[in-house]
């Protein structure tokens, strides 16, 4: 194997906020009953978070699980780690239907961060970015323009984007535009 | 004549002179002003030609009801037609052009047509160009198009040097219009603790009121506008949004703002336009009222202009359009304007009050100051011309014969005030005509609805119908409360206390005077923009156009960029008496947004240039960018076509590449291939319900090539499976079908059989697929293990034909299939994502020594048409079925159900007519044109030769020398060596020879090894 590389590896710029992308992220699809106690367990020991309520994104050290769907979770683990904790928690769920499968190469992740980023993302997602609707530990699965993509918000005001790969370059052009200086919005103080 | 007068002027900064140009002509206005408030200050009145009639116009309004100045706005690739003077604020080095006028504005060759007026009633269109036929597309449209229509579209060549953007946007009530009215609701919805959004289409906040005066709360209203402005602005719940127009209002709270960031100030950098995407819980129209002109002849000669607006140019900019003005009314508002025009020093010269008894308090005012009022009295005619110079004076009730002539250089009139109720409408709030004031207003009782099946929308102040200014603080202050109870807050309805002269009633006019003769009904305008007069809509209604829609549309009142904002009541007020009836039975046409035109790029947002369209692109895309290829877009993605190399044509690369892969080595990047991970106990079954052959028994290890269809039995997608453990199996589909087929089975998984236990997962993404393909394919990956010191058994034996194996090859972890879509050897191999191109490149290393070459999308379709292989979308086209394809052995008997599968039986589909699919070789070796016909003998029902068949693919082969096709046919099985024609677009008829569509290794013998 040589080294794997991330879909925009370095890309940055600075505008109305800082887009960033963010190298490898361990990532993986489950699919199962979110209220199973053996799912639960599971999804603990792969990340060390608990499964999250709707919308949300529940972080733990060297871990976090977040909401996709009444059935699905996307799990974030270290990107080294990723398919001996994908195996593991297959095992740990082969008694009941679920499913495990590691994405992270499906996958960029970009940061944005910065006084403007909720106006950035505003410009671009049909999601209400005002602080008492999106604060941080929410997890949002949305549209970004014309293609899907997930962010969740840290404690830090730092949003977490994840788009398809294939779409990395259209998805960072798209935050780009949306952080053109001269393009504030202003309503987010 | 119109100019600027040494006083007043609230809006304007005359320390900040501002050079701009009209037709070339250089022109100075001040900061503050529109174009049009410019323009009347330089004594420019004239500011186009009119549509049909080609006449002069000039300003009518102030605001986005104006119909006549609209002017071709900047140059070059900021050039953009249709732009209204009265809302385009004026900046420095502004340039502006007239529109609709040959060879110039002041000479105009059309305006021939306003003598033949009488020619061009109504429907001439319609009636005139009809017969004969072929007329139409070759003399009558030509002359119309040339002699019609309004600005210049921009050049072709030009691109908008302009960037726009979306903005989404949430909150509890969004107020629309910043007058006093949107204020005092949003006021009080803010106070509540909602979250309002405030939106004012002008620059300034206050609409109105500060030119009409009166006090609020004991001050001039200009005072409480800033004191109410300034305590919003300090509340964090409120956003004050100016320059920003409610565009629309639609289903379920969602509202369209237009905000123009530059217009005003090129140049600055940053967007142009806005376009807010707002989901409010409620709404406030609080978008004030249009005054309605009044309908004599010659109303529409530079010079005329409504009452208000008049009031507008001489308390906010300073300019008049003459010195010696005539008003004439049916209301006390007017006598507003010849209060403010006599206190600026211009004379009014008479107004004409159509009430026999004539007004209140205000014509009183007026009266005290010596100007004369007559009552009863309208206008017969004004002179034509290009502006205003005599005024011929009526009996409001006789025919229009003329008992005084005076002379005059501007004419204010004012026929009643219309609420805007444009966005009340939008999504279905329905009106009610109010007599005392002749206007439609919103009925409260039937409000737009939304998802709970209450009212989302509350009117405002005049918008709601109340003229008065105490009226409308009041029944603002009601709206706001309504509208944050409703959105969930507690609100004090508080309205500020204002207090105007008190109004006597006003009195319907819809004709001045009221039974005028034809002469004079031919010349009284209802539509300015589209040229539409009372005449039309009276013959219409003759003609027996009895609905208001149909007479729309036969007329064009109200169809042109104004949308009737000033002339739709008049108008169904006129077809009303001629049809005898009441204005409320034949009711309004349909409000439709956007409430003003919106530009072209604010509706495009941000998707313009390297963002128009997402593209996809694969871990190898830079690699394949860089080594020629010649992009061929496959959905989003792009795909190589071919690598084209130096001196070489595509063809001649397609060629290349065809036949390295035939004899030595190829790859293809073949990641686009949809990868869909189905798990679960149920898997089995639902496979077998989703693919027409039997995926349940499919050996794990083994792969097997599936064909899915819809309902209907159309061959739909189709692709390799292969079976990872008891409860996985990995779906292959096409390029384009990744996501479809991905959303096909979840619908069938969440709609149908909800109670199977089976997850889907698409993981295409995740891997990079490439495949080896060739004779020397094994070698090559045989040698890459060699030198990483170990790695997969590639031979026959380990990994035979249609099975895969996870495994390393030359370290790289992998998955690798054999399968093949050329005839050859072929491995296809998926890595992680992210060790693509590492992968890619340590193929093309290690196949140089074997003449490893890549190629692309054109090889490959070559290649599989060479082994009769069918392709998703050139063999089938959504009529199509597996049995047309000759496809039986992958349709199971053995399954009782599969999607398709009853469709299949249906008689049409067992019908041996059914084209079918076969090998078409012309007799020469040509190429067969794609998409031709073949035809049989005799003719069908309309008199065309019959067709029997025709082709779906047709290349060149290399590797056979010649051209060969593959075509569906009537009976074509059973007619092998037949030859049949297929008549060619360029004359020439092709003979081809039916066989087989196997044409290249027809025992496959060649990918089997």
């Amino acid at each position: 194997m040589s080294d794997p590389l991330s879909a925009l590896p370095g890309a940055r710029y600075a505008g109305l906020a800082t887009i960033e992308e963010s190298g490898l992220q361990g990532m993986i699809t489950l699919r199962g009953d979110l209220s199973s106690k053996t799912l639960q367990k599971a999804v603990k020991a792969a990340t060390g978070a608990d499964v999250p309520s709707q919308r949300q994104i529940a972080v733990a050290t060297g871990g976090a699980a977040a909401w996709m769907s009444p059935d699905e979770l996307l799990l974030l683990v270290p990107y080294d780690e990723v398919e001996q904790t994908t195996s593991t928690l297959a095992e740990a769920l082969s008694g009941e239907h679920a499913l495990a499968v590691n994405v992270s190469d499906a996958r960029a992740l970009f940061s944005l961060s910065g006084a403007g980023a909720r106006e950035v993302l505003g410009k671009i997602c049909p999601v209400d970015f005002d602080p008492a609707a999106f604060a941080p530990g929410d997890f949002r699965r949305t549209r970004m323009a014309q293609v899907a993509a997930a962010f969740w918000l840290d404690e830090a005001e730092t949003f977490h984007i994840v788009c398809f790969r294939s779409v990395s370059q259209y998805v960072f052009n798209l935050l780009k535009t949306s952080a053109h200086p001269q393009s504030r919005v202003g309503v987010y103080g | 004549m119109s100019t600027r007068l040494a006083t007043q002027g609230r809006l304007i900064d005359r320390s900040k002179p501002i050079e701009f140009t009209f037709n070339g002509t250089r022109m100075t206005g001040y900061a503050g002003d529109t174009l049009a408030s410019a323009l009347l200050a330089n004594d420019q009145l004239l500011v186009g030609r009119s549509f049909k009639y080609h006449r002069p116009r000039g300003l009518v309004a102030s605001g986005a009801e104006e119909p006549n100045a609209l002017v071709g706005l900047g140059t070059g690739d900021r050039f953009e037609p249709n732009q209204r003077a009265t809302t385009t604020e004026l900046f420095s080095g502004l340039s502006a052009q007239s529109q609709n006028h040959w060879p110039s504005l002041e000479f105009d060759v059309g305006v021939v047509n306003n003598k033949l007026a009488r020619f061009l009633p109504a429907g001439f269109y319609y009636k005139m160009f009809i017969h004969p036929k072929p007329f139409w597309k070759h003399v009558y449209e030509p002359i119309i198009r040339k002699s019609a229509g309004l600005g210049q579209a921009p050049d072709r060549e030009l691109k908008d040097a302009d960037t726009y953007e979306h903005f989404y946007y949430f909150c509890d009530v969004l107020v629309i219009g910043g007058g006093v009215a949107g204020l005092q609701a949003a006021l009080v919805a803010a106070k509540s603790g909602a979250k309002v959004l405030v939106l004012e289409q002008n620059a300034h906040w206050g609409g109105r009121a500060p030119v009409d005066g009166g006090t609020i709360d004991g001050d001039y209203p200009e005072a409480w506008v800033e004191q109410t402005l300034a305590e919003l602005s300090a509340m964090e719940n409120v956003t004050l949004r100016n320059r920003c127009m409610g565009a629309g209002v639609y289903d379920h709270g969602y509202a369209l703002g237009y905000e123009r960031l530059t217009d005003h100030a090129p140049g600055q950098g940053g967007p142009r336009h806005r376009m807010w995407r707002i989901r409010a819980k409620q709404i406030v129209t609080a978008t004030g009222a249009i005054e309605r002109p009044l309908s004599f002849a010659g109303n529409d000669v530079p010079g005329v202009m409504l009452a208000a607006a008049m009031r507008d140019y001489v308390v906010n900019w300073g300019a008049t359009p003459g010195k010696r003005v005539l008003v004439a009314t049916n209301n006390d508002d007017a006598y507003r304007t010849a209060l403010t025009l006599h206190a600026a020093g211009i004379e009014v010269v008479r107004v004409l009050d159509t009430r026999e008894t004539g007004g209140g308090a205000l014509m009183e005012e007026v009266r005290a100051l010596g100007i004369r009022v007559e009552c009863g009295r309208g206008i017969a005619k004004v002179k034509d011309g290009k502006c205003v110079t005599r005024v011929a004076i009526c009996a409001q009730n006789g025919q229009g014969g003329a008992q005084e002539e005076v002379e005059a250089d501007a004419v204010a009139m004012s026929g009643g005030w219309s609420p805007v109720v444009h966005l009340w409408s939008h999504c279905g709030g329905k009106l009610t005509w109010d007599d005392a004031q002749a206007h439609f207003r919103p009925d409260p009782a039937r409000p737009p609805l939304g998802a709970d099946g209450a009212g989302f929308v509350v009117a405002a102040g005049s918008a709601n119908g109340p003229l008065g200014l105490g009226a409308v603080l009041s029944d603002a202050a009601e709206a706001g409360a309504k509208a944050a109870a409703a959105a969930g807050f507690k609100a004090e309805a508080k309205p500020a206390a204002g207090v105007a002269q008190d109004e006597a009633p006003m009195q319907p006019v819809w004709l001045m005077p009221a039974r005028a003769e034809i002469d004079l009904r031919m010349k009284a305008w209802l539509d300015f923009q589209n040229d539409v007069k009372v005449s039309d809509v009276q013959l219409a209604a003759r003609e027996g156009f009895e609905s208001v829609e149909h007479t729309k549309r036969y007329t064009t009142l109200g169809m042109a960029t104004d949308q009737g904002k000033l002339s739709n009541i008049n108008g169904l007020a006129v077809l009303a008496d001629s049809l005898g009836s009441e204005i409320p039975q034949v009711g309004t046409t349909t409000f439709r947004p956007p409430y003003h035109p919106i530009s072209m790029g604010a509706i495009g947002g941000e998707a313009r240039g390297e963002i128009f369209q997402p593209l996809r692109k694969t871990p190898m895309h830079d690699w394949h960018d860089a080594n020629g290829a010649d992009w061929e877009p496959v959905g989003h993605w792009r795909r190589p076509y071919a690598f084209v190399r130096a001196g070489e044509s595509v063809k001649e690369a397609v060629s290349r590449e065809i036949l390295n892969t035939r004899q030595n080595v190829g790859l293809l990047d073949a990641s686009t291939l949809g990868k869909l991970i189905v798990k679960g106990p149920d898997a089995g079954r639902f496979l077998d319900m989703m693919y027409t052959n039997m995926m349940s028994t499919l050996k794990v290890g083994k792969c097997r090539y599936g064909l899915m269809c819809s309902e209907n039995g159309f061959l739909s997608d189709d692709g390799v499976v292969a079976r990872i453990d008891e409860e996985t199996w990995l779906c292959h589909t096409t390029t384009g079908g990744a996501d479809r087929i991905h959303a096909h089975m979840e619908e069938w998984l969440q709609t149908e059989w909800w109670d199977w236990k089976v997850y889907v997962a698409n993981v295409t993404e995740q891997l990079a697929q490439v495949a080896v393909v060739g004779p020397k394919a094994r070698m090559l990956l045989e040698k890459l293990n060699a030198e990483a010191g170990g790695g997969m058994d590639v031979s026959k034996e380990a990994l035979p034909f249609m099975e895969w194996k996870d495994g390393e090859i030359g370290g790289f972890k992998c998955r690798a299939y054999r399968i093949s879509f050329s005839g050859e050897l072929s491995y296809e191999i998926a890595v992680p994502a992210s060790q693509g191109q590492a992968f890619w490149d340590a193929l093309m290393a290690a196949g140089a020594e074997f003449g490893v070459m890549p190629y692309g999308t054109e090889c490959l379709h070559v290649m599989r048409a060479e082994k009769g292989f069918i392709m998703i979308g050139d063999e089938t086209d959504g009529t199509v079925i597996p049995q047309d394809l000759g496809l039986n052995w992958a349709i199971s008997k053995k399954k009782e159900d599969f999607i398709g599968k009853r469709a299949q039986q249906r008689s049409h589909m067992v019908d041996p007519d059914r084209w079918q699919l076969v090998g078409l070789e012309t007799l020469d070796g040509a190429v067969l044109p794609d998409g031709a016909y073949a035809v049989g003998s005799g003719v069908n029902a309309n008199g065309q030769k019959n067709t029997i068949g025709r082709v779906t693919s047709t290349y060149h082969s290399p590797t056979l020398g010649k051209g060969i096709a593959m075509g569906l046919v009537k009976h074509g099985p059973k007619r092998m060596g037949e030859v049949i024609e297929f008549p060619g677009t360029d004359g020439t008829v092709y003979k081809a020879k039916i066989v087989d569509p196997v044409f290249y290794d027809k025992e496959g013998e060649k990918q089997n090894v």
